[in-house]
């Protein structure tokens, strides 16, 4: 802001306009922070209405009883009480957890893995990672109603097709409600797989080389250079990523509602994540308040889990 | 005197321009979308105008997802429809809402209601009022592939009657690998599209038990007809192996790709299903116990009057309802659409009993239930989860249906407004 604020006096008019009363009366400093603050205005306003007067508005609705047709009632904690006693609130809290505890570890492994490679690699180099974004920009809905097919029992699906051929027993997949929600979370992490080598890519590319250089003429082995160069360089990026993939995790929806569409939420509620229940809540039931409940509940998770990771990879100064 | 006929000619010319511009009056009608109903209803607006010349009405429709939200917060804001037409599973909460009206009586006698509709139209009463009517109605059928009947050995003019026949013939359509892989269905068995109904409405019925007392608020089925229904549904994956929940993904799909001897669906398929080339399929009506009792699952969108439709406007709402609900309007729905007419008189016609494809369904009517659900979505779920439990857990069906019921008694009772 400081910096701004000098670039700003340094451009600006000398003398300032003298004759206008609205020069006269305030100083040029004053004036400049009319317009910053006019300008600023806009999205600060649009902001409020749009972002925060919704959110307040879902913490007060998460206290009421509100169903669309009647009037919200006050009922205090009622809402909240009740999530805590329902256990299928607690078994998606569960599943929640898994795609994040699981998920985000093993997507930022498999795409540092694929883009520290990737980056050596110089044939067709555009081609292969292109062919690892495309995922990434396919929709959703059409890209878990393949994995569907995929997932079927022979002879129908491909990969029970291929088990059969190497001898390996037959696998439930969607159908089961011990794998279920691993067999959604490959889709999931496969179609960010695309975005997260991309960044990891331009992280890796931002090290300057001579670090390398430098390092290989004191005798630096690979993996020491990996351990001592690039992770601790590329911190920066890692720290982004985890907290990107893990709010994707934490709001996991589309990949579970379209590849379980008949059952959403997988069978017995074993893939079903905390904004899958919100949504049938709200919009399958019209328990509004008792949705607002959720909701809360998911933004104070969501906010625990940024914090905690910024303040645990944090720069250690 | 040519000219004195002249002026009265002009005279009544400008009185009826006079009297029509006083009636003219527009009224709003709202449903979700869908192309053939949206078409049948453009016709029958188009009708009711040249009949109504003082009358227009507009249609408004919204994706099928948003539709009940739209409806419920066009009313909160003021600006709602003045005819909609509803799920008869919305009526209550609907009526609790406020956004519908009762229907006149003097417009729509009781009497009459009671009489000429099928009398799956109660579900639209609440108390001493109607709240709608329909124009259509749907119900139950099995669909059978001809072809594979033929190639199991069966006779493919002679389906399946009886629940018995229904397994029998479904064990020698089923195929397998060598490895035991199914490979054709000889039945589908999917919770998750109709065959809860199936379950709810039918097997409990004919296993000797009630699904629901108290108008569908009380949960009947944690009984000895409740168990012997999942029982049977189970053992058919289980035991008979006649198919396996979850194949081709929806048991419709299977039976359109080929891949299944036999499925249990509704009237609202046929449009899907008549689009398939690579086979010849057939209808017949749901399979009988053994000592002949039948039962069937029918559902159907109402049209009701906004509560908020006064004066003018209440008058040609009443107006517009009459017509949409008639034989005539029926028919042209029928034709476009492939639903069936909710009146008797204008559905068991001698044309429509004949049709192979119709009888069944129309015959199912005549017996079947509706199910007054108070969260459709949710008591769906939990007939899928019962379902689930037993196929995929190992859970006794005992416990499975005990759990069950307590858990659908509770999603009733939250539901309650």
């Amino acid at each position: 802001m400081a910096a701004i604020e000098q670039q700003g006096a340094a451009s600006g008019r000398p003398g300032g306009s003298p004759g206008t009363s609205f020069g006269d009366r305030f100083s040029m400093r004053t004036r400049r922070l009319v317009w910053v603050w006019s300008f600023l205005a806009l999205p600060i306003l649009f902001y409020a209405i749009i972002r925060f007067y919704p959110t307040f508005q879902a913490f007060y609705l998460s206290f009421t009883n509100w169903d669309l047709l009647r009037p919200a009632k006050f009922i205090g904690f009622a809402n909240y009480i009740k999530l805590f006693k329902d256990p299928q609130f607690w078994k998606v809290f569960k599943n929640t957890f898994t795609y994040l505890i699981v998920g985000t570890p093993i997507s930022l492994v498999v795409a540092f893995t694929i883009a520290f490679f990737l980056d050596r690699v110089r044939f067709m180099h555009s081609f292969i990672r292109a062919l690892y974004f495309l995922p990434f920009l396919t929709t959703a809905a059409a890209m878990a109603w393949v994995w569907r097919w995929f997932y079927q029992p022979p002879p129908i699906g491909i990969i029970n097709d291929v088990f059969g051929m190497l001898g390996i027993p037959q696998q439930p997949f969607i159908r089961s409600t011990d794998q279920a929600l691993f067999s959604i979370m490959v889709t999931a992490i496969w179609a960010g797989l695309g975005f997260q080598i991309i960044i990891f890519m331009a992280g890796l590319r931002a090290i300057p080389g001579t670090f390398y250089e430098a390092a290989r003429i004191d005798g630096l082995g690979e993996w020491a250079i990996l351990r001592k160069i690039t992770l601790p360089l590329l911190k920066p990026t890692t720290v982004f990523l985890v907290v990107f993939s893990s709010i994707g995790f934490l709001r996991i929806f589309d990949q579970v509602y379209n590849m379980t569409t008949n059952d959403p939420g997988g069978p017995l509620g074993s893939t079903k994540p905390l904004v899958l229940m919100i949504y049938q809540t709200a919009f399958n039931s019209y328990a509004m308040g008792y949705a607002a409940a959720q909701t809360v509940v998911l933004f104070t998770i969501l906010l625990i889990v940024s914090l905690l990771q910024l303040w645990i990879l944090r720069e250690k100064k | 005197m040519r000219k004195a006929t002249l002026f009265a000619g002009l005279v009544a010319g400008f009185s009826t321009f006079a009297f029509n511009a006083a009636q003219a009056v527009e009224i709003e009608y709202w449903q979700y979308v869908f192309d053939t109903r949206v078409k049948a209803m453009d016709q029958l607006i188009t009708e009711f105008q040249k009949a109504n010349p003082g009358i227009t009405v507009k249609q408004v429709t919204f994706p099928y997802a948003d539709y009940q939200t739209r409806v419920i917060a066009a009313n909160m804001a003021g600006n709602g429809p003045d005819v909609m037409q509803l799920f008869y599973g919305w009526l209550d909460k609907f009526v609790a809402g406020g956004l519908l009206a009762p229907l006149p009586k003097d417009a729509f006698p009781h009497a009459k209601i009671e009489s000429d509709f099928f009398p799956i139209v109660k579900a639209m009463k609440r108390g001493d009022d109607y709240y709608g009517l329909p124009t259509a109605v749907r119900s139950l059928a099995l669909f059978y592939n001809k072809k594979l009947f033929t190639e199991a050995g069966l006779d493919p003019n002679s389906p399946p009657k009886t629940l018995d026949e229904y397994v029998a013939a479904a064990q020698k359509i089923a195929k397998r690998d060598a490895s035991g892989n199914l490979l054709v269905e000889g039945s589908t068995l999917d919770m998750g599209g109709q065959d809860h109904q199936w379950w709810r409405e039918v097997l409990i019925r004919q296993f000797g038990g009630v699904p629901y007392t108290d108008n569908d608020q009380k949960v009947a089925y944690n009984s000895e007809a409740g168990v012997k229904a999942l029982k049977f549904y189970t053992s058919l994956q289980l035991e008979k192996k006649i198919g396996a929940a979850g194949f081709m993904d929806e048991g419709q799909a299977a039976f359109r790709g080929g891949k299944a001897g036999m499925t249990i669906d509704g009237t609202f398929r046929l449009g899907a299903f008549k689009s398939i080339k690579d086979f010849e399929w057939g209808v017949t009506e749901l399979p009988a116990n053994a000592q002949g009792v039948r039962s069937n699952y029918a559902s159907y969108f109402a049209n009701g009057i906004s509560a908020k439709a006064k004066g003018e406007e209440l008058e040609a709402s009443k107006k517009f309802l009459a017509y949409i609900t008639s034989p005539a309007a029926m028919d042209i729905w029928l034709k476009t659409v492939g639903e069936l007419p909710a009146l008797r008189s204008a559905a068991l016609t001698e044309a429509n009993l004949k049709d192979p494809i119709y009888a069944p369904f129309l015959k199912g009517l005549e017996y079947a239930h509706t199910t007054l659900f108070m969260d459709e979505q949710a008591q769906r779920q939990n007939a899928i989860d019962m379902t689930n439990r037993v196929l995929l857990q190992g859970q006794s069906v005992e416990d499975s249906i005990k759990q069950a019921a307590a858990a659908e008694q509770e999603i009733i009772d939250a539901a309650k407004p």
